[in-house]
C-alpha cells in the first residue's frame, strides 16, 4: 500500500508546464529578433541562474554559507580556455566538464573548514577562498597564457563540431546546459543524497545519529555546488562576456549570487531563476523609470547607487516579510488565484 | 605557517623588522577601530552588522562633503555625530526589530543589504568622487632608536587606545554599560528585571555609530575617503576571529595580531610569490585559527547542545 | 490545527501486533537483519543488548556521572528516571557517543567502546529521539522518517541522478517501509507534510518512527513525555509499549513523568547527582527508601492520579 504519491503518473502538471517552457524557449524565443535581447538579458541570465543555482544547493540545501563564489566562476572560466587552448584535440564539451571538475576539486578543498565551522564562520574562510583564487589568477600569468594585457578572448563555443556563433547561437548554448544541469540538480534534490544536504543542514547532529554520513554529505555538497558555478563561470566568460578576465569575478559578485538566492528563495531550484530574472531586469527596469521620472539628472552615477540602495533594501524587506523568497511569494499568488484542493 | 627569510641570520636587517612590525601594529589598531564597531554592536545583540564598513563611509562622507561646504570643522564634527545617532535608531526600528528573533545567518544576511543601502545613499547624497580629509596631523615620521615611526600612525593609535579604554571603563562602571553586559549575557533575564532592550540596542548602535565615525575619520584621512573604504570592513573579520567576537580586548589583541602578520607576511613572504599577498594573508590566518580554536583568543566558547 | 482526538483511535493491540509480526517475520531488511517475530512482551533471558561499565563523566569541576553500571536485556523497557541534573541526559549522549566518558566502557551488539562511534549507532541497531525534537524541518513526514534507513544506502549521488537500479531499488524499499512504519504510527494523514509545521505531538511520533523504521534493537528516548497532554502521553505510551511488543526492540526511557515509567517499565535505574541509587522492577524502586528522599517523595501523589488516569 503506497500511502504516498510514489513515481505516480508519469504527465503531471508540473512536467506540462516544464514542457511548455521548453517549447517557449527554444521554439519562440529564438525567434524574437534583436541582439539585445539575447546578448544582454537572457544570455546573463542564463549565466547567472545557473550559478545561483548551484549556490542554492550548497548554501539553501545544504544550509553551508558561501561567500566566494565569484572565485569558482572565475575558476571554471580560467579552467575552461585553458583546457581548451593546451589540451590538443579536446572538444569544447570536454573542456567545459574538465573546468566544473576542477572547480568542484577546488571547492571540496576550500570547504574543509566546514566540517569544523558553521553559520558566519564558515563564511569568513570561504572569503580565504575568494580573495586567494581571485589574486592567484591575477598573479599568476600562466592562467592567462602571458597575456600581457590579462584579457582574453573567449574562444567560440563549440558542440559536436557545430560552432555557436551569434546571439542567437550563444543563447541556444547557455539554454542547453542550463536545462541539462537543472534537470539533474532536480534528480538530485529529490534523491537520499538531496535529503542528506537538508538533513545536515536542519539538524546535524541527528543526521550523525540516524547514518547520514555527515562528512561526505558537506564535502559533496561542495564539490557539485562548485562544479555547476565553474560551469556557469564558462557560460558567464564565453557566452556573456566573450572575454576572459578576473575582473569580474571579484567579491561584489559574489555577494550578487547571494542576493539573488536570497531574493528568489533559499533551498528553491525555481527560485534561482526567478532571482536572477529580478537581478538582471531590476537595473533595465530602475533606469527607464528613472530617466522617465527625473529626466537628466538620473546618469549612471545616480542609477548605479539607486541599484545599491534598491537591492539592499529589497534584500532587507524579502528578509522580514517573506524569507522564503519570491518564489514562495508567487506560489502564494499562484494558490490565490487557483485553490490548490487540500487532500484528504 | 614556515616563516621564509630572505638574507641569513647574520645580516637580518633588526631594525627594519622593527619598522615593519611597528607599521603593521600601528596600522592594525586601526582595523581594531573597525573590529570595536562590530564587537559593541555582537556582544549585545548577537547580530554580526556587515554595515560596520559603510557607516564608516557614510560617516566619513558626510563630515568632508559638509566641510568642503564651508562648515566648520567642529560643527561639521558635530553634525555628522548627529546624523549617526540618527542613523543607529532608525537601523534598530526599521531593520532589527522586525527580524529579532530571526537565527543569526537572517540577520546577517539583512545587515549585508543594509551596507548596500548605506553605500548607496551616501554617495547618491554626496556624490561619488574621491576626497581628500585633513584632519591637521601632518604624516611626517618621526625616528626612536633608529626606526622611523608615522606621526599620524600613532595619531591613530593613541586615538584608537583611547576609546577602547573609555569604552572599557564604560562597560565596567556605568549603570548603562551594566545594562549591555546584562542584555549581552541573557536576554531573557534582562527583559525580566525590567531592561528595556530596544532602547540599549538603540543606544548600541549609536554607540556604534560613533566608533564609525571616528574609525571613517581616521581612515578616510590615510585612505582619501571613497567608496573602498566600506571594504575595510572585510579586513574586521580575520580580527574577530582570532580575537573573538564578543571581546574588545580581543578586538585590539586581534587587530594587532593581523595588522603585524599582514605587513610581515608581506615583506618577508610576499617577495616569493611576487608580492601581493596581503589581500588574502589575514584570512587564511584567520582560516588556520578557525580550525584550531574557533572561539578566538578572548572569546567565550560556543556551546552547542545536542 | 487539526486535533490529535480527531485521528484514528488506538486500535485493538492483538490484531496488529499479529499482522506487524507476519509482515516483519516475512522481511529481511538491508545488510540481513531479520526482525524477530516472537510476540511474547516478557524480555528474554540472554546478554543484554546494551550495557554500560563504570561510566564517570565530569565537566569541568561538575560530576555529570560517577561509576554507572547499567544493563539492558533484549525485549525490556528500562526507564532512568532521577532529578534535573542527575545525568539522565548526559547517559544517553555517552552511550550515543556523543560524549567521551573519562572512564568506563559502553558495550554495543557484543562489542565494547571506549567512545560510541556515533556514525555507526544505526549499524550497531541503535536509534534515539531527541528532548528537544530533532525533525528536519525542511522535509515532508514520509521523507524524516526515510531518513531513518539513512545507514542502509550504498548507492552515490551519481547513480540517484540517473536512476541506477541500485539506487531505484533503495528508494522503494525504504519507501515501503517506511509506509508501514508511518501506518503503524497513525501519520498517514500528515504524511506529504513539511515536518516543521505539525502539532507538537504529532512531531514527537515523526521522530518516533524515524526512529522505528530502521527495527533497531535498542531504541533510546529522551524525554518523550515533554510536553505532551494526558491524551497524547496515554497514545504515546501504548505506541512505545506495542513497539516493543511488534517489533522486539529494548526501550531505554529517561522520564520525568513517575507515572508513565512505573506503568510502562520492566527495570527502573534512578540516578542522582550522577549516581545511581537504585535500580530494580517498578515496585521495589517504589518501596526503595533511599529513592523516595531523594526523589519519590512529592511523586506518590502524582503516581496515584496517574494511575487513575490508566497508566
Amino acid at each position: 500500500m503506497a500511502l504516498t504519491q510514489g513515481p505516480g503518473r508519469f504527465i503531471t502538471s508540473e512536467r506540462l508546464g516544464v514542457l511548455v517552457l521548453l517549447i517557449i524557449a527554444y521554439g519562440i524565443i529564438p525567434t524574437l529578433g534583436g541582439s539585445y535581447l539575447f546578448d544582454a538579458i537572457l544570455t546573463p541570465f542564463l549565466a547567472l541562474s545557473l550559478a545561483a543555482l548551484g549556490l542554492n544547493i550548497l548554501t539553501g540545501y545544504a544550509g553551508q554559507v558561501s561567500l566566494g563564489s565569484a572565485a569558482f566562476l572565475a575558476i571554471g572560466a580560467f579552467a575552461a580556455f585553458n583546457f581548451n587552448l593546451r589540451v590538443p584535440g579536446l572538444p569544447f564539451a570536454g573542456s567545459i566538464v574538465l573546468a566544473g571538475l576542477t572547480a568542484a576539486l577546488i571547492g571540496i578543498f576550500f570547504g574543509l573548514p566546514s566540517l569544523r565551522l558553521k553559520g558566519f564562520y564558515l563564511a569568513v574562510s570561504t572569503l580565504a577562498a575568494q580573495f586567494f583564487v581571485q589574486w592567484a589568477l591575477t598573479k599568476f600569468s600562466w592562467f592567462s597564457n602571458n597575456n600581457p594585457s590579462g584579457v582574453i578572448d573567449a574562444p567560440a563555443l563549440t558542440l559536436a563540431g557545430t560552432a555557436f556563433t551569434g546571439p542567437v547561437g550563444r543563447y541556444l548554448f547557455s539554454l542547453t546546459i542550463v536545462v541539462l544541469i537543472t534537470f539533474a540538480s532536480t534528480r538530485l534534490i529529490r534523491s537520499q543524497t538531496g535529503r542528506n544536504f537538508i538533513a545536515v543542514r536542519d539538524h546535524e547532529t541527528a543526521a550523525r545519529v540516524i547514518g547520514v554520513p555527515v562528512l561526505a554529505t558537506k564535502l559533496t555538497a561542495f564539490g557539485i555546488s562548485s562544479f555547476i558555478i565553474g560551469v556557469a563561470g564558462v557560460l558567464w566568460a564565453f557566452a556573456y562576456l566573450r572575454t576572459v578576465e578576473t575582473a569580474g569575478f571579484n567579491i561584489d559578485r559574489s555577494f550578487q549570487i547571494l542576493f539573488i538566492i536570497i531574493i528568489g528563495g533559499l533551498a528553491s531550484l525555481r527560485g534561482a531563476f526567478f532571482g536572477a530574472a529580478f537581478i538582471v531586469v531590476f537595473p533595465l527596469l530602475l533606469s527607464r523609470l528613472g530617466g522617465a521620472l527625473f529626466g537628466g539628472v538620473f546618469d549612471s552615477g545616480v542609477l548605479e547607487m539607486s541599484q545599491r540602495i534598491g537591492i539592499g533594501a529589497l534584500i532587507i524587506l524579502f528578509l522580514i516579510l517573506e524569507p522564503r523568497g519570491l518564489a514562495a511569494l508567487l506560489d502564494r499568488i499562484w494558490d490565490w488565484i487557483r485553490p490548490r484542493r487540500v487532500t484528504a | 605557517m614556515t616563516r621564509k627569510q630572505g638574507l641569513p641570520l647574520m645580516v637580518f636587517d633588526y631594525q627594519f623588522f622593527i619598522e615593519v612590525l611597528v607599521g603593521g601594529l600601528l596600522s592594525g589598531i586601526m582595523y581594531s577601530l573597525v573590529a570595536l564597531g562590530f564587537v559593541l554592536i555582537y556582544k549585545t545583540s548577537g547580530v554580526l552588522n556587515f554595515a560596520q564598513g559603510s557607516m564608516l563611509l557614510f560617516a566619513a562622507l558626510t563630515f568632508v562633503s559638509l566641510e568642503e561646504r564651508g562648515v566648520p570643522f567642529a560643527l561639521a564634527l558635530a553634525a555628522t555625530l548627529a546624523v549617526m545617532v540618527a542613523l543607529g535608531i532608525a537601523i534598530e526600528r526599521m531593520v532589527l526589530r522586525p527580524l529579532v528573533n530571526q537565527p543569526p545567518i537572517t540577520l546577517f544576511m539583512a545587515t549585508l543589504g543594509l551596507s548596500y543601502v548605506i553605500e548607496g545613499a551616501a554617495q547618491l547624497v554626496w556624490g561619488t568622487q574621491v576626497h581628500g580629509l585633513d584632519l591637521g596631523i601632518e604624516d611626517r615620521p618621526f625616528e626612536v632608536h633608529g626606526v622611523l615611526i608615522s606621526q599620524f600612525d600613532l595619531f591613530a593609535a593613541t586615538v584608537a587606545g583611547s576609546l577602547v579604554a573609555l569604552f572599557s571603563l564604560f562597560f565596567r562602571y556605568t549603570r548603562i554599560g551594566l545594562a549591555f553586559r546584562a542584555v549581552a549575557d541573557d536576554q531573557y533575564a534582562a527583559l525580566a528585571v525590567g531592561l528595556k532592550l530596544p532602547r540599549v540596542w538603540a543606544i548600541v548602535w549609536t554607540a556604534a555609530g560613533v566608533v564609525a565615525l571616528v574609525a571613517g575619520l581616521l581612515w578616510g584621512a590615510r585612505l582619501g575617503v571613497q567608496f573602498s573604504l566600506s571594504l575595510v570592513v572585510l579586513k574586521a573579520l580575520p580580527v574577530l576571529v582570532l580575537g573573538g567576537f564578543d571581546s574588545i580586548a580581543g578586538a585590539i589583541i586581534g587587530g594587532l595580531l593581523i595588522g603585524a602578520i599582514e605587513k610581515l607576511s608581506e615583506v618577508y613572504v610576499g617577495p616569493w610569490f611576487g608580492g601581493g599577498i596581503e589581500s588574502w594573508a589575514a584570512y587564511v590566518v584567520a582560516l588556520g585559527f578557525l580550525l584550531v580554536r574557533p572561539a578566538g583568543l578572548f572569546g567565550q566558547k560556543l556551546v552547542e547542545r545536542a | 490545527m487539526p486535533s490529535i482526538t480527531a485521528l484514528k483511535p488506538l486500535p485493538d493491540e492483538a490484531p496488529v501486533r499479529q499482522a506487524a509480526a507476519a509482515l516483519a517475520s516475512e522481511r529481511a531488511i538491508g545488510d540481513g537483519k531479520v526482525v524477530r517475530s516472537t510476540v511474547t512482551p516478557s524480555p528474554a533471558a540472554g546478554d543484554p543488548v546494551l550495557a554500560i561499565e563504570r561510566v564517570s563523566l565530569s565537566f569541568g569541576g561538575v560530576v555529570a556521572l560517577a561509576d554507572i553500571d547499567l544493563e539492558v536485556a533484549p525485549r525490556e523497557i528500562r526507564a532512568v528516571i532521577g532529578p534535573n541534573g542527575a545525568g539522565k541526559s548526559s547517559l544517553l549522549n555517552v552511550i550515543t557517543g556523543l560524549y567521551k566518558p573519562d572512564r568506563g566502557r559502553v558495550w554495543l551488539d557484543g562489542k565494547s567502546f571506549v567512545q560510541t562511534p556515533t556514525a555507526r549507532l544505526a549499524r550497531l541497531g541503535i536509534a534515539r529521539t531527541f528532548q528537544n525534537l530533532a525533525l528536519f524541518k525542511g522535509l515532508s513526514v514520509h521523507d524524516n522518517v526515510v531518513m531513518g534507513l539513512s545507514s542502509e544506502i550504498r548507492s552515490g549521488f551519481l547513480g540517484q541522478i540517473i536512476g541506477s537500479p541500485r539506487a531505484r531499488r533503495e528508494e522503494q524499499r525504504h519507501r515501503a517501509a517506511a509506509d508501514e512504519i508511518i501506518a503503524f504510527l497513525h501519520l498517514g494523514e500528515v504524511v506529504e507534510r513539511p515536518a516543521g509545521g505539525l502539532p507538537y505531538g504529532i512531531q514527537k511520533r515523526v521522530e518516533l518512527a524515524r526512529a522505528l523504521v530502521a527495527r533497531p534493537r535498542v531504541l533510546l528516548l529522551d524525554e518523550p513525555m515533554a510536553g505532551m497532554t494526558l491524551t497524547e502521553k496515554r497514545e504515546l505510551t501504548g505506541f512505545i509499549r506495542t513497539a516493543r511488543d511488534t517489533y522486539g526492540t529494548a526501550i531505554v526511557l529517561i522520564e520525568h513523568d513517575i507515572g508513565v515509567v512505573m506503568g510502562l517499565s520492566d527495570r527502573v535505574a534512578v540516578l542522582d547527582y550522577g549516581r545511581k541509587i537504585a535500580d530494580g522492577k517498578p515496585d521495589e524502586i517504589r518501596a526503595n527508601q533511599e529513592v523516595i528522599d531523594a526523589y519519590l517523595g512529592v511523586a506518590h501523589d502524582e503516581e496515584a492520579g496517574a494511575a487513575a488516569d490508566g497508566f
